[in-house]
Order: structure tokens, then sequence, then C-alpha cells
């Protein structure tokens, strides 16, 4: 069992007095494919913005390689850095093409070189299939386009690991499939993911373990045929079953 | 009556027409360096002001970002609610007078570019503020998550797409630069409105004069506004309305080497067989 790369140690985050999450544990191991599944307002997408630090946890703990990234000595900014994310609403630079949007963080962040960045760049668009529009921007494009960009984006960065947030949720149902497929094939090249899903399809044929959250706990988790075939608990089996449904 | 209106424009034009182009001149001068500052001043206010800040940070930092967005509101309001011929008379006059002359500026050059400068700024720290919130908080979210530090997102991110949306107000303010630098005539400023008083009371005819300023003052923000629109499309960037023509680009794109060395869009094949490449 190799070292974890992040642990959620009793991880909580009020809103006001309106608690989203309530004491979260949880660890991502190197490799792991987790899909977080749950109810709108189950805390799901609070719990990932917590984890990259774009919202600060009320209380708790996250260790990033052993060290607590939310005591204030860490600078977040490097460790966002390691830390990709994929939003549901894209969020490109508007400001520039597709190849600059996935150069300005590998240049101005990590300090690569520009024909480095260029190189890496180029790869990733490459593996994405946005190679073609590499002089575009993001207002010519379509959802599923912007999506598979914001994934290079993310991907140059080589990150560690890679958080998605609902990345098919803003997208008109033809569009989702090249965005999954992308998805896959990061999946299969070892890439440690975890991701918000309302897909159920991505979660129990990609993912290597499913976390089903409701009320801003943690219910259930382990692999996706026992999550989702099997569910252990009572509030599990009435989610999915009201999913299956619609 | 025209006639005579053309008569007496064309002798003073004969005898002081380069004592008016001088005066286009001052005043051309002195409101581009002004406004261009101005919009340094109004983008640093953007950039300081909007430094975010959480309750888990230290006391320190909350105290100075708020000590910040302080000084910057009380910057913004005193020299947007204060007349900037008042302004020009307190640094001109009332400096030396408060501090038994040991500050003075003896420049009236020095003294107009700063008093406009410190004007527009505050005027532009209010557009950029505008400017900076209409962009949407997605894209300072994505430049976060890359690491980007508030400089950053603000400098490759955020303030280009403000400047484009807040040229009409740069615009604004540099139209009104041209014709309110006029005020600076209080400290002895010589701009394009001095030299109408000083020709008007040399040849006792007030009223040609008024019409050859009516017409360099028109003149000169015709011209302005004409480059800003010219600016403006360009800011919008060449190809908004334009689509990526996927040929061309699979040619172009073909050109590079890749690490794995496979051709574009080879991608789509190794997903559905599974292969992987790295």
């Amino acid at each position: 069992m190799s070292e974890p790369i992040l642990e959620i140690r009793h991880l909580s985050k009020s809103f006001g007095s309106h608690a989203v999450l309530k004491d979260v544990d949880f660890n991502v191991n190197p490799g792991d494919v987790t899909s977080i599944i749950g109810a709108s307002g189950s805390g799901k997408s609070t719990l990932l913005r917590c984890i990259n630090m774009l919202e600060t946890p009320t209380t708790g703990e996250i260790l990033f390689h052993g060290k607590d990234m939310t005591s204030g000595r860490v600078n977040p900014n490097e460790y966002r850095a390691k830390v990709g994310m994929v939003f549901q609403s894209f969020n490109l630079f508007n400001n520039m093409t597709v190849l600059d949007n996935c150069l300005v963080g590998q240049i101005r962040v990590n300090k690569c070189r520009k024909d480095e960045a260029r190189k890496r760049a180029l790869h990733y668009l490459n593996k994405v299939g946005m190679l073609p529009y590499i002089n575009a921007r993001p207002a010519q494009m379509s959802g599923g386009q912007k999506q598979r960009v914001a994934i290079a984006r993310a991907l140059a960065m080589e990150p560690e690991i890679l958080l998605f947030d609902e990345p098919t949720s803003a997208l008109d149902p033809e569009m989702v499939g090249e965005v999954l497929d992308v998805m896959k094939s990061l999946a299969r090249d070892n890439m440690t993911m975890l991701v918000v899903t309302h897909e159920m399809s991505f979660a129990r044929d990609v993912s290597t373990r499913v976390v089903y959250m409701a009320d801003g706990v943690i219910v259930e988790e382990g692999p996706p045929s026992q999550v989702l075939e099997t569910p252990k608990e009572l509030k599990t089996r009435d989610f999915l079953s009201r999913f299956l449904e619609k | 009556m025209l006639s005579q209106l053309i008569l007496d424009i064309g002798s003073i034009w004969s005898k002081y027409g380069m004592v008016y182009l001088t005066g286009i001149g001052n005043t051309l001068l002195l409101a581009v360096t002004a406004t261009l500052i101005g919009c340094v001043i109004g983008f640093a206010c953007g950039i300081l002001q909007t430094i975010p800040y959480t309750r888990t940070d230290l006391w320190i930092k909350r105290f100075l970002l708020k000590l910040i967005r302080i000084v910057i509101r009380i910057y913004v309001e005193v020299f947007r609610g204060t007349p900037m011929i008042l302004q020009a008379v307190f640094i001109y006059y009332g400096l030396p007078y408060f501090t038994a002359n040991a500050v003075r500026f003896t420049d009236i050059w020095t003294v107009s570019i700063l008093v406009v400068s410190i004007n527009t700024g505050a005027y532009m720290a209010e557009s950029v503020r505008g400017g900076i919130m209409s962009i949407d908080i997605g894209q300072t979210e994505g430049a976060k998550a890359i690491g980007m530090t508030h400089l950053q997102t603000m400098l490759y991110v955020i303030l280009p797409q403000t400047l484009r949306n807040i040229m009409p107000q740069i615009g604004n303010n540099y139209i009104i630069n041209v014709k309110d630098t006029s005020v600076m005539f209080i400290i002895g400023f010589q701009d394009f409105f001095a030299v109408h008083k000083m020709v008007s009371g040399a040849v006792f005819k007030y009223f040609p004069s008024a019409m050859v300023e009516m017409v360099g003052y028109l003149t000169l923000t015709l011209v302005a506004s004409f480059l800003l629109r010219k600016l403006e499309k360009k800011l919008e960037g060449k190809g908004n309305y334009e689509l990526v023509n996927t040929d061309q680009l699979v040619m172009t794109a073909g050109t590079y080497s890749y690490p794995d060395g496979e051709a574009p869009f080879a991608e789509k094949n190794r997903e559905i067989g599974g292969g992987n490449n790295e």
C-alpha cells in the first residue's frame, strides 16, 4: 500500500450557520479514480473546493503528502499548482487563445521555458483532441470543446491529482461523451482523479472507488460494484433508486 | 457678418497661429500624459482593492488590506468630490503656505500633470473596480486553481479584459481632460484656453478667437474619439467572429513534433482501442 497523496481529516465547512460539510474524513491514494456522488446540495462540490483551498475549511486538516495545507504555513498557490481542477463552467481565460490558456500557468507559475511549455501544451491538447483549435478563443468553441481545453490546461501543469467538479453537467447531452472519453483515457493512464459527477456510468465503469455523500457527510464508500449495486446503507439505496428512475 | 468673422479669424490666425498651436500642443500633452498616469493609478487601485483575505489570515494581513481599501476609498471620494481647480491651488500655493516654503513645486508642468493625473486616477479607480466586477468570478477561480497569485491573475487574466471593457470610460476621461485642463490657468499653465484669454485681450475681439477655440477643441476630441474606437476594435481581437478553419489548422499543427510522436487526432482511436500512450 503506497502513501496516500491526500488525507482529509475531520473537515467541516459552514457558510454562516449553515453547515455544508460535517466532519468529513477520507484518503486519496495514487492512481485512485474516485467518484463522489450524491444529491445536489449534499456538499460534494464544497468538498472539492475545500480540497483545492478555493474555500477555506472551517475546521479540519487537508494533508498533502503528509503536510497540512490548512495550517497557513504553506503557500496555497504552490499547492494548487500541483492539484489540478476542472470546473463545471470551464472557466477558461476569455482573453487568450486555446494555446495561451495552456501556456500561461506553466510559464508564470511553474516557470517553464517557453518551448518546453509549448511542447507540453500541444501534447495535452492533442491528447484531448483539441490540437486543431490552438488559435481559437473560448467564445468560438462549444461547451464540450471548452471543457476538453480546460482539462488540457489542468494537465499541462502536470498535477499529481486532478479534481473534476461536475465536468459534464453544463454540457449538451451529445457533448458529454467526448469529455467522458477524455476522462476515461486519463484513468487508463493512471492519473489520480477525484470526480464529482452525476454520470453513473462513469462512476460504475471507470472509477476505482465511489463515495456517496448526503447532507454534508460521507454515507458510504467502497468499490463501485459494492456501492452502486449492493449498497449497505438505506440512504444510498434510496438515492440510487431515485436516480435510476429518472 | 460671416465674411467679417472669416476676416477677423484670418487676421488673428496670421498673427497668433503659432501661439494657438503651442496652446493646443500643451493641452494635448497634459491631457495624454495625465490620462495615461491616471489609468495606471486606477489599475493599481483596482489590483490593491481586490486582494482577497479570509478570516483565517493573520490579523496584520487583514488589518493592512482593510487599511488599503479605506485609504483608496478616501482618496477616491476626496479627489472626485472637490474641484480640480481648488486641488491645483492647494498643491501649488497651499503646500508652501502650510510648510513654510519647505515643500513647494516650482514647475507648473509638474503640478499640472500631478493634479490632473491624481484626479483622473480617482475616477479611473472606480471604473476599473466596475470593470473587474464585470468579469465573472469563474475566471479568477480558474486562475487560482492553477496556482496563480493575485497579481498574476490580475495582470494576465482579469485586467486585459477589464481594459477592453472600460475603454469607453477611458475615452470619456481623456476627452474630459482635454477640456478641463483649462482650469490649470489658475496656476499659470499656458493651455489652449489660456491662449484665447491672452489673444482676445490683446486684439479686443472676443468672438473670433472663441470660434477658433471651439473648432480647435472639437477637432481634438473628434480625433481622440476616432482613435479610441480604432483601439477598441483592436483590443477586441481579430478572430472574434471568425470560425476556425479546422483543415488549415491541422496542417499547421501537424508540423509540430509531439512527445509521443503521434499524428493529431490519433487519440480517438486510442480511446476506443484502450491503448495508452505514456
